[in-house]
């Protein structure tokens, strides 16, 4: 579904992706893990086409497609969904408004008809329920006024909406209370399908309880420098990163 | 980014065509022969003609203000033309007898001028140049009282009520533009609705400069009797021309006790092109009169001319009057805005609410100046003001100034403020949910108009929301 090949990027001056590679089959949910800074969020944001940052070499195919070549709404519409670390506030915009415009627009891109608002209640309601969430945060203005986890399960809560072929998730776990983790992994849990795919980018093994992965990568430095099974996030909680970080790539000798 | 607020800004003006039409256009010069001839061409009374001449030999000692934070090359205002009109061979029977190029106009512009393909409940007064062109649904008004006719009609049938109420909210001597305006005013709107009767439908006047170098100059007045309500709108288009076009107009609205009046006006003027070449001079006098327990209520949405210079205004002369004023203004290009509102509370109890969202893209400079005054038998007065600026880029500039006065200690007075930019994240972050960087922009900025949308009659908001290429969520349905 997904093949990021030597994908280099920077920020600025600054080279955060260092020859990041990366395939992920439909099916699978792949968890990248790593220390602050190494790069994690901006290969999420790479992925999903933000214009701040520069990529400078490597490719990324999906679905057989050039994805780098597609502007942002063209990769949201085919299925490429990013939930976002630092949700943005639109003031003004209603939620319901929000999300009802992003669903017609998914299905315009596919050539289906527009819901109506009415229609779409009916759609939200079971949606509303995945994230435990209040109807009346449709009428709210997106993300603004929220609670950390309110905007994270808002992110769910649009994930659960357009129901993507490929979910990152971008630190989504962060500032989350228990109860909000559970909600926000049976959110994720609900979508997986054989041909659905998400990468969950995490710092804390934690989640992974909840999501388990079927891959762990390890970015440091802005590439992956090792990767395993479910098990290597736990033997990232035991030991840390510090083991890896120096290692200059996956399978590369140390003195 | 740039590219999505590029193509916001760089849309063509719609409206830009010019109609072929024979005109009766008078030389370009102004004396008191201009004010003469004006007045004989519309067959005035003496009352109407020595008002003018007294707003002429006024005007005569005033100068051009130069406060407002615009700037503009000085006007010559013996260049201009005074009064132009559509050359009919008759007076009009009928609005089936109008001549078609100038239905033809408003079609294009999306006024339908023919009864039976109206928007459902809105009457329209059609301002072609210096006259008034047709009125719809005139005799379905007439049938609960209410007068809605131009202004030329109104001074020939009702001569009493112009007498009676021209000048009453604004003198001639008010300002510079207003003097200029009630020597030479041509043509615009009349209403009059009768005690206690609310108006059936919403009322419209739609005004369409079409001829080159000449001056706009309409005159509107609203009397709203004891008890009664109207709802009233006035949408505004001009040619593309490469010279700049004065527009120097005049609203008054009497509201007495019990009355509510409210004003929309989505203001689309051509606003010259990316160079800043050409464009309406929009210089324009809007107030109100709110006499006890009476409502006047200003929404007004500013896109277009190269200049705006406007504030309309509340008097609230009677007790508990309240006034209000909600404005959209938005700049592009070069275009300049100096816009906002005057309140003055006299009565006791008097309510007033400003809402501003000022949006300021390309090269464009927009200023809210905002008046709040409480006089000193005002007890108990209340202001509450909130002004809010958004950016589009790096060149263009928002500015703010607000004046307050208060000479009664018991007034409550708020003003808050506030300036953002329009986010490289947040257009982002619509783009990764699927919308166009085009439709991302319009629904911040949508989002960020809402309050002021929300006041629109649906008709405007459905208008206003094609003119900004916005969605418009929350306000309608």
């Amino acid at each position: 579904m997904l093949t990021i090949t030597n994908l280099t990027a920077t920020v600025g001056d600054k080279q955060i992706l260092n020859g990041t590679s990366l395939t992920v089959r439909a099916g699978e949910v792949h968890a990248i893990m790593g220390p602050n800074g190494s790069g994690k969020s901006t290969l999420a944001q790479v992925i999903a086409g933000h214009p701040g940052y520069e990529v400078t070499g490597g490719s990324i195919s999906y679905e057989g497609q050039d994805l780098l070549e597609m502007e942002p709404e063209e990769r949201a519409h085919a299925g490429v969904f990013l939930a976002f670390q630092y949700p943005i506030e639109i003031p003004g915009v209603s939620n319901a408004y929000f999300l009802r415009t992003a669903y017609n627009e998914v299905r315009k891109s596919r050539g289906e008809p527009e819901v109506d608002p009415m229609d779409f209640l009916d759609v939200m309601a079971e949606k509303l329920k995945v994230v435990e969430m209040d109807e009346a945060m449709l009428q709210r203005s997106v993300n603004t006024g929220f609670s950390g986890g309110e905007k994270k399960r808002n992110e769910i809560l649009q994930m659960a909406v357009l129901e993507p072929k490929l979910a990152i998730l971008d630190e989504t776990d962060s500032g989350l209370d228990i109860d909000a983790l559970r909600i926000v992994a049976d959110g994720v849990n609900k979508l997986r399908r054989p041909d659905r795919a998400a990468i969950v980018v995490t710092h804390y093994q934690r989640l992974l309880n909840y999501i388990v992965p079927d891959f762990v990568h390890v970015l440091a430095g802005g590439r992956i420098v090792k990767s395993g099974g479910k098990e290597l996030a736990l033997e990232l909680e035991a030991k840390g990163y510090d083991w890896l970080v120096g290692e200059p790539a996956t399978g590369a000798v140390t003195a | 980014m740039s590219s999505a607020i590029d193509a916001l800004v760089a849309r063509e003006y719609q409206y830009g065509f010019t109609t072929d039409i024979e005109s009766d256009t008078i030389p370009p010069g102004l004396s008191e022969d201009t004010v003469r001839l004006i007045s004989a061409k519309k067959e005035e009374p003496a009352f109407l003609l020595e008002w003018r001449l007294k707003a002429f030999r006024r005007w005569q000692q005033m100068t051009e203000p130069h406060w407002p934070n615009v700037s503009y090359t000085p006007i010559d205002y013996q260049a201009t033309s005074y009064y132009s009109s559509p050359r009919t061979k008759k007076p009009l029977g009928s609005l089936d007898e109008l001549d078609p190029k100038i239905k033809e106009t408003y079609d294009k512009l999306g006024i339908p001028l023919h009864e039976q393909k109206l928007l459902a409940g809105v009457a329209v007064d059609a301002v072609f140049d210096s006259v008034s062109v047709g009125t719809t649904y005139k005799e379905e008004l007439k049938k609960h009282g209410v007068i809605f006719c131009s202004f030329g009609e109104a001074v020939r049938e009702h001569p009493e009520l112009i007498e009676r109420y021209l000048g009453s909210v604004v003198p001639y001597s008010d300002n510079f533009f207003a003097a200029l305006n009630s020597a030479v005013f041509s043509d615009g709107s009349f209403v009059y609705i009768p005690k206690g009767v609310r108006c059936p439908m919403e009322l419209s006047t739609y005004f369409r400069i079409n001829a080159a170098d000449t001056g706009q100059f309409e005159r509107t007045l609203i009397v709203a009797d004891e008890g009664a309500y109207v709802s009233y709108l006035e949408g505004c288009t001009a040619p593309k021309r490469s010279t700049n076009q004065l527009h120097a107009a005049v609203v008054e609205i009497v509201a007495l006790d019990r009355a509510t009046v409210k004003y929309s006006t989505v203001q689309n003027w051509y606003a010259g092109d990316e160079e800043g070449r050409g464009g309406i001079y929009n210089f324009v006098t809007k107030r109100g009169k709110a006499m006890t327990d009476a409502k006047i209520s200003w929404t007004q949405v500013e896109t277009g001319s190269a200049i705006t210079w406007k504030y309309p205004s509340v008097i609230l002369q009677g007790d508990n009057a309240t006034g209000e004023f909600y404005s959209v203004a938005v700049v592009n290009n070069r275009q300049q805005a100096d816009t906002g509102t005057k309140m003055i509370h006299i009565g006791r109890n008097t309510k007033s609410n400003i809402v501003s969202k000022g949006i300021s893209a390309g090269k464009g400079q927009n200023s809210y100046r905002g008046q709040v005054k409480v006089l000193p038998k005002a007890e108990g007065a209340r202001n509450y003001t909130q002004c809010d600026s958004m950016l589009i880029g790096n060149a263009c500039g928002a500015h703010t100034f607000p004046y307050i006065e208060a000479q009664n200690n018991t007034a409550i007075i708020e003003h808050e403020a506030s300036t953002s930019k329009i986010g490289e994240d947040q257009i982002f972050y619509l783009k990764q949910r699927g919308l166009s960087a085009e439709h991302a922009v319009s629904m911040i900025v949508s989002g960020f108009c809402r309050e002021v949308f929300k006041e629109l009659p649906m008709e405007f908001a459905l208008e206003a929301q094609q003119l900004l290429g916005i969605s418009l969520e929350g306000s309608v349905g």
